[in-house]
């Protein structure tokens, strides 16, 4: 992402701090993690101390600091899917991957991650990758789903 | 600003509007332990030792003193079974973290506070925030803040600005309630090993 | 259909809206209403709207026929659903290759398709009606009704069903002190989680001296399994921005906030539409209704983190800042935002005040119990036949909502315990089930109401686990300002998971209780405060599963890994070769006519064996507490006849 568009979106907050958070959000959005240039950018525009950025960044659980895999996979471990079975589905993707949540292979092709709700409690366990929802999985269906993302 | 009367312990006392129970409390000689508490800094109310009963209203409760403003009428106790039965499981929290700071034994002393009650856990920082408040508040200059959330929490220097001015402050290392140690150690780590700038 | 585009500025012209929006409405019109709320969308409900418009467009029906995308309609469990007015025809799990069929069998010919209709699995009865399927006939449905009449995305749908008047009401009939009486005489109690009276922090935020005032809208809805703010959000974020709109006039405040999950994208779109759509006609903004007020609404997603929810965290995050709360007093009423006066509303609290203006506090009063008035939208999820949102009125019975509505366990299982109240509440046994849903009732027994979450589970669910998910997630979740929850948490954690791996010891119980105090009564926050609920409920009403867990290193729902062992009945199996072939560790022993025996050393405890052993042989045993019996001596392994036929 160059300095434009970070400029871009900064102005579109009107270069107001109390937008930091949204700003941290359209960064990630667009690049998918949030690179050092474009935070140091962010603190000096927005006048923000990095040390602020830096705790809002690991705070919030949507920023990440190091780069996303290709296929993002997100595991629901909310109530509904874990009393239907979503620790064995995460269990047999970690084995699968060798990734454990929030982890991301070094050929950056897969992270791994937990989300609390997706809210889809009538198909659960669910599983999304890349925006796709898959429902009513069993260890084995989860890990088949995988083997066709490449 | 106009005084308020409560009550502490039995003891009348006056304090200005706006000040807070800890404050009322410290005036009139009564201590109330702490940890995260500094009078230079803004309350944070983080380690909740100073917890204190607050009776109004015929309503018990406890409340930390440090953040608690003082309020006509209100009748406070500093000690009660209640109150030291909390104060020596906070002080048992964290001596899995610290075992071996001064400040915390002698806590445990006056509580009887088991430092093994815990299972031992891993950094001596205990979260009082006081270096990352004072580096901030007093000398604004930002250069250790917090990191992450919850259990993950940590205190983390930038090595940016460490190493520009760190070496001739310094100040924030007596205010770290266990000896110092995780203040010195995290910054030495910073400018040992400092992390890409991308990444924490 | 044209749009409603006029500025309207005077209450007549909202009238005149209105009827314009209404008229177009014939009722007698046929109308399909689909369902595109998140879970149906996840359903491929995207495809059956693309299938529906085109195939309008192929018949030559799109004059004739009003088709229309809606929130969600709550039984997430049959969807994608479909239903055709005016005769309310209800169809489930509708898939895109159903719409051909349904437009010229339904839609042309008048004719029921069967074969997607409720069938009552108990009796086998077909409901074609949308209200006779027991799911919503026993519901009462003000506030999230109306998701199915409108396409949220279309304020005229919302004006249709006379949106905006109860907003006309607040500005020209009373006065700000008669609105918050009003309210204040409804009863109504915040839904988003402390259950405190909406009037009485209101009038908090009206009296508190200051003139710039603020209003947020708490869309932060993190408890896991609940999603009624969302669906709410999604489907008819108009009722939302109305409900803020009469809440502004009431308290003198000019700005306003949502503060919306990043998670919700959907409920992220259709708020900004719907923001953008009133704008456009003078419903928000400068002037509003002519009337000369003027308020400004924004929306802040939210960055994911659960602590958000409590009030002074989602301020602090507003602010841009990390979502660590604040000590109250100062409450927000007082300092809020910005250290200004602000009053904060979850989703559907705000959602009912439109009701209550419209309808006077008095109907709404009459529906609930002595202290809990109004209705209540509950996500019912978990081990139960019956998946979706349901909305009832306050004092219903909890078995009512799990059996008449739910339709009860499915698989053939027992009801073990119902979770309410998300992370900060607990769980209930079989005995409370005819509690009347209430706030202070479901306090009463060491639960809560919460934002609405209610988790129905089976006796396979374990509730020393369960006790030891909601701290996980809470040990996740808490934001590690203060010591009781931080600390507190992490080493109930580690207490909790040693002893669902059957490493619990004597007085794991009686530090798990001091913890728990010390959370309880020392947190900064509400997060805190309540984290123990989950260990205390499952404590005070299943502490013999503690015991066992503790004491004989058993699992008596068989759901901990580590006290579990897998064990193959030798007179079942019919060594058909299948868990042999699947387990992943090379675990089992056999061969064709030669029944299967799973080797323990090897074994990991996945379930694989379990998953696929075909249902007819039933072989696969779960034991916990018992030793595994030795396998059966070699010259016994031996099956006669075809080998994988029982």
């Amino acid at each position: 992402m160059d300095t434009q568009a970070i400029a871009r979106i900064i102005d579109k907050y009107h270069g107001e701090p109390s937008s930091l958070i949204q700003v941290l959000l359209e960064i990630q959005a667009d690049c998918h993690w949030l690179p050092g240039e474009a935070l140091e950018l962010v603190a000096e525009r927005l006048r923000v101390p990095m040390s602020r950025i830096r705790h809002i960044a690991t705070f919030y659980k949507a920023f990440s600091l190091v780069p996303k895999g290709r296929h993002e996979v997100h595991v629901c471990m909310g109530t509904a899917c874990h009393v239907r079975g979503a620790p064995r589905i995460l269990e047999r993707l970690t084995d699968l991957t060798g990734l454990q949540p929030g982890e991301t292979d070094l050929e950056l092709k897969v992270t791994l991650e937990t989300v609390n709700c997706l809210g889809c409690c009538a198909l659960g366990p669910v599983m999304v990758v890349n925006g796709k929802t898959h429902g009513k999985l069993s260890p084995a269906a989860a890990a088949d789903v995988m083997k066709t993302y490449e | 600003m106009s005084d308020v009367t409560l009550q502490i312990d039995g003891k009348q006392v006056a304090a200005p509007a706006g000040a807070t129970v800890l404050d009322a409390a410290s005036a009139a000689g009564i201590v109330i332990p702490t940890l995260c508490h500094h009078e230079r800094l803004a309350p944070f109310g983080g380690c909740r030792l100073c917890v204190v009963e607050l009776e109004s209203r015929g309503q018990h409760r406890l409340v930390a003193s440090c953040a608690h403003p003082v309020e006509p009428d209100l009748v406070v106790r500093t000690r009660s079974d209640k109150i030291d039965r909390i104060r020596k499981s906070l002080v048992e929290l964290l001596l899995a973290h610290a075992p071996d700071s001064t400040r915390l034994k002698e806590l445990a002393r006056e509580y009887g506070a088991d430092r093994d009650r815990f299972e031992p856990a891993e950094g001596f920082c205990v979260h009082c925030g006081l270096c990352v408040r004072y580096c901030a508040e007093i000398k604004k200059l930002h250069a250790v803040g917090f990191i992450d959330r919850g259990i993950r929490k940590e205190i983390s220097f930038l090595p940016e600005i460490a190493s520009r001015e760190c070496a001739g402050c310094k100040e924030c290392f007596p205010l770290c309630p266990t000896s110092y140690l995780q203040a010195a150690y995290v910054l030495v780590e910073a400018l040992a090993f400092p992390p890409p700038p991308s990444t924490r | 259909m044209s749009r409603v585009e006029q500025r309207l500025t005077s209450r007549d012209a909202l009238e005149q809206a209105i009827r314009t929006a209404a008229s177009r409405r014939d009722p007698k019109k046929r109308t399909i209403s689909t369902c595109g709320g998140t879970g149906c969308l996840a359903c491929e409900a995207t495809d059956v709207i693309t299938a529906f418009r085109d195939e309008l467009e192929k018949q030559g029906l799109t004059a004739e026929v009003e088709f229309r995308s809606t929130g969600c309609h709550g039984f997430c469990e049959k969807g994608p659903i479909v239903v055709v007015d005016p005769e309310e025809t209800c169809y489930l799990q509708v898939t895109p290759k159903d719409v051909p069929e349904i437009v010229s069998q339904t839609i042309r010919a008048g004719k029921v398709i069967d074969r997607l209709l409720y069938v009552d699995p108990l009796t086998g009865a077909k409901s074609v009606r949308e209200s006779d399927i027991p799911f919503y006939k026993n519901q009462k449905r003000i506030v999230f009704g109306p998701n199915r009449k409108i396409d949220p995305q279309r304020i005229e749908d919302y004006l249709a069903i006379g949106g905006y008047r109860a907003l006309a009401k607040a500005l020209f009939d009373l006065s700000p002190d008669e609105i918050v009486a009003e309210v204040k005489a409804s009863k109504l109690r915040g839904r988003g989680g402390a259950g405190f009276p909406t009037g009485v922090k209101w009038e908090f935020t009206q009296k508190a001296p200051g003139d710039t005032k603020y209003l947020v809208v708490n869309c932060d809805e993190g408890d896991p399994g609940a999603y009624m703010d969302r669906s709410l959000m999604e489907g008819n974020p108009h009722s939302v921005i109305e409900g803020v709109l009469i809440g502004a006039v009431a308290v003198g405040s000019h700005e306003g906030y949502v503060y919306v999950r990043q998670e919700y994208p959907l409920a992220v779109k259709n708020l900004g539409i719907a923001i953008e759509q009133a704008e456009e006609l003078g419903l928000l903004g400068k002037d509003i209704l002519g009337s000369g007020f003027e308020f400004h609404l924004k929306v802040h997603r939210g960055a994911g983190a659960f602590v958000c929810g409590e009030e002074t965290a989602l301020l602090m995050s507003l602010e841009g800042r990390p979502g660590e709360p604040r000590p109250r007093p100062p409450y927000p009423a007082v300092r809020g935002l910005w250290g200004k006066p602000t009053n904060i509303n979850n989703v559907e609290t705000w959602a009912n005040v439109p009701l209550i203006i419209n309808e006077g506090s008095a109907a709404f009063a009459s529906i609930g119990t002595e202290t809990s008035k109004g209705t209540k939208i509950f996500s019912l999820v978990g081990k139960i036949a019956n998946t979706g949102l349901v909305e009832v009125p306050m004092g219903i019975p909890l078995r009512d909502v799990i059996f008449k509505i739910g339709g009860g366990i499915p698989g053939g299982r027992k009801f073990k315990a119902m979770q309410t109240g998300g992370p900060s509440g607990g769980c209930l046994p079989e005995a409370l089930l005819d509690l009347p849903v209430g706030f202070d009732e479901l306090t009463k027994v060491g639960s809560m109401m919460g934002s609405g979450g209610m988790i129905v589970m089976d006796d396979a669910t374990c509730m020393v686990d369960v006790a030891r998910y909601f701290v996980d997630f809470l040990t996740e979740e808490s934001c590690g300002k203060c010591v009781p929850c931080r600390e507190g948490l992490r080493q109930m954690h580690r207490i909790l998971t040693r002893i669902t791996q059957g490493k619990g010891r004597q007085d794991d119980l009686a530090a798990l209780e001091q913890l728990s105090e010390t959370a309880v009564e020392a947190s900064l926050c509400a997060l805190g405060k309540t984290a123990p609920n989950p260990f205390l409920s499952t404590l005070r009403y299943f502490r013999d599963e503690y015991e066992a867990h503790i004491n004989e290193k058993r699992c008596p729902a068989l759901s901990c890994k580590a006290l579990i062992s897998y064990y193959i009945d030798p007179a079942r199996c019919r060594a058909c070769m299948i868990c042999l072939k699947k387990c992943p560790t090379q675990a089992i022993d056999g061969g064709k006519k030669r029944i299967h025996v799973i080797d323990q050393a090897k074994c990991t405890n996945c379930g694989t064996c379990l998953e696929v052993c075909p249902a007819k042989f039933d072989a696969v045993r779960k034991l916990s507490g018992v030793p595994v019996p030795p396998p059966p001596p070699d010259d016994q392994r031996t099956i006669a006849g075809k080998a994988n036929e029982p």
